[in-house]
């Protein structure tokens, strides 16, 4: 079972013209390595969303830490935006998270 | 010609060390932005609300000092003295208590896994890293008035100064003098609260290099290790004395504010 994660999204510049989206997200994942012994066990694809429109496909590798936090921006975007980040991992498995701009 | 290089790295030593500092400061600021211990605190909220137990309760009644469930600003107020266990308890004491009161449960197994990995973080963890979060921005004020929380500290001074083991170390062969350091860790100088506050400000930590939450009850057990002492029993009377001296060396600090 995935554990949890936890995300935020802001305004940054105040809401005025010209201003970006701040997303920061959290994610468990153990993350192993093949250096490790384990069976390999990372988190292959991290997609975001914003108002349903897929504006970030990213392919991360095993050399990204445990449990990691990711933070991006996005062009634009206004209070109340939808945003919605999902990860997929080497096995298949997969969670995600939505919040709104605040 | 060798020993003209060594002299320049040595005289450049100081500048090295700066920058390593300037470095750690960064890391330590996007730590406080944004930080894996808040996927803690969430698995440490679910786990105060679960039902567990013979008695088949969550812990939402403990007392952890502000009243029972109270969380916000307790963790800044303790260790403290509790009139019903009739002793000073520090947080995981306290919860250790609440889990053999309230929800039944034998200390044996309370405690049977006090310290997690990497893989499976104990419950002492993630309930230590919710109820901690609760106190961002709360100064620390552990019970300073009560005769017992005056002979804990009194107790914690005199083991932080007290040489024993097989190496014959105190915690102030490490954290008595000024400007020491193991590798690039800084050693604070925790009998002085000027450093000893930016470090019980941001204990207990998630540690991002071995992907754990750390407690002040391990780490207090980790130093002993680390100085070849027997090991201490968890909740004992000399780890909550060594945790009631640090929090009261530190007070004032405001709690997660490194």
């Amino acid at each position: 079972m995935a554990g949890p994660m936890k995300m935020r999204a802001t305004l940054a510049g105040g809401g005025t013209a010209g201003a970006n989206t701040e997303v920061r997200v959290l994610m468990t994942h153990p993350m192993t390595t093949a250096q490790s012994g384990q069976p390999l066990h990372f988190i292959q694809n991290v997609t975001v969303k914003q108002n349903g429109k897929t504006v970030i496909e990213a392919e991360i590798s095993q050399a990204v830490s445990r449990n990691p936090v990711f933070s991006f921006r996005l062009k634009g975007g206004a209070k109340g935006d939808k945003i919605e980040v999902s990860w997929v991992d080497n096995k298949g498995e997969s969670n995600a998270i939505e919040t709104a701009v605040a | 010609m060798r020993f003209g290089f060594l002299l320049w790295i040595l005289a450049c030593a100081p500048l090295f060390a700066q920058d390593a500092k300037k470095e750690i400061q960064k890391y330590q600021q996007m730590i406080a932005e944004g930080s894996p211990v808040e996927l803690f605190e969430l698995e440490g909220e679910a786990l105060w609300k679960k039902p567990q137990g013979p008695s088949n309760v969550s812990l939402e009644k403990c007392d952890l000092g502000q009243g029972a469930g109270v969380l916000k600003g307790a963790y800044a107020r303790l260790p403290r003295y509790f009139k019903d266990a009739d002793r000073v308890m520090d947080l995981e004491t306290r919860l250790l208590h609440c889990m053999t009161t309230l929800q039944g449960r034998s200390r044996d197994e309370a405690t049977k896994r006090v310290f997690g990995n990497e893989n499976q973080p104990s419950e002492m963890e993630y309930l230590s890293a919710y109820i901690a979060g609760q106190s961002r921005g709360v100064k620390l004020a552990a019970g300073h008035t009560h005769p017992k929380e005056k002979a804990a500290y009194e107790l914690g001074k005199a083991l932080f100064f007290h040489r024993a083991g097989g190496w014959d170390m105190s915690c102030a062969s490490c954290h008595g003098e000024d400007n020491k350091r193991i590798r690039m860790q800084e050693l604070p100088v925790l009998h002085k609260p000027q450093a000893a506050r930016p470090i019980m400000a941001t204990w207990p930590a998630y540690r991002v290099s071995n992907s754990q939450f750390k407690t002040m009850q391990w780490r207090i057990n980790d130093c002993y290790r680390q100085m070849r002492y027997p090991e201490p029993n968890f909740a004992s009377e000399a780890t909550i004395a060594m945790n009631t001296s640090l929090a009261m060396v530190a007070s004032e600090a405001k709690f997660g504010s490194g």
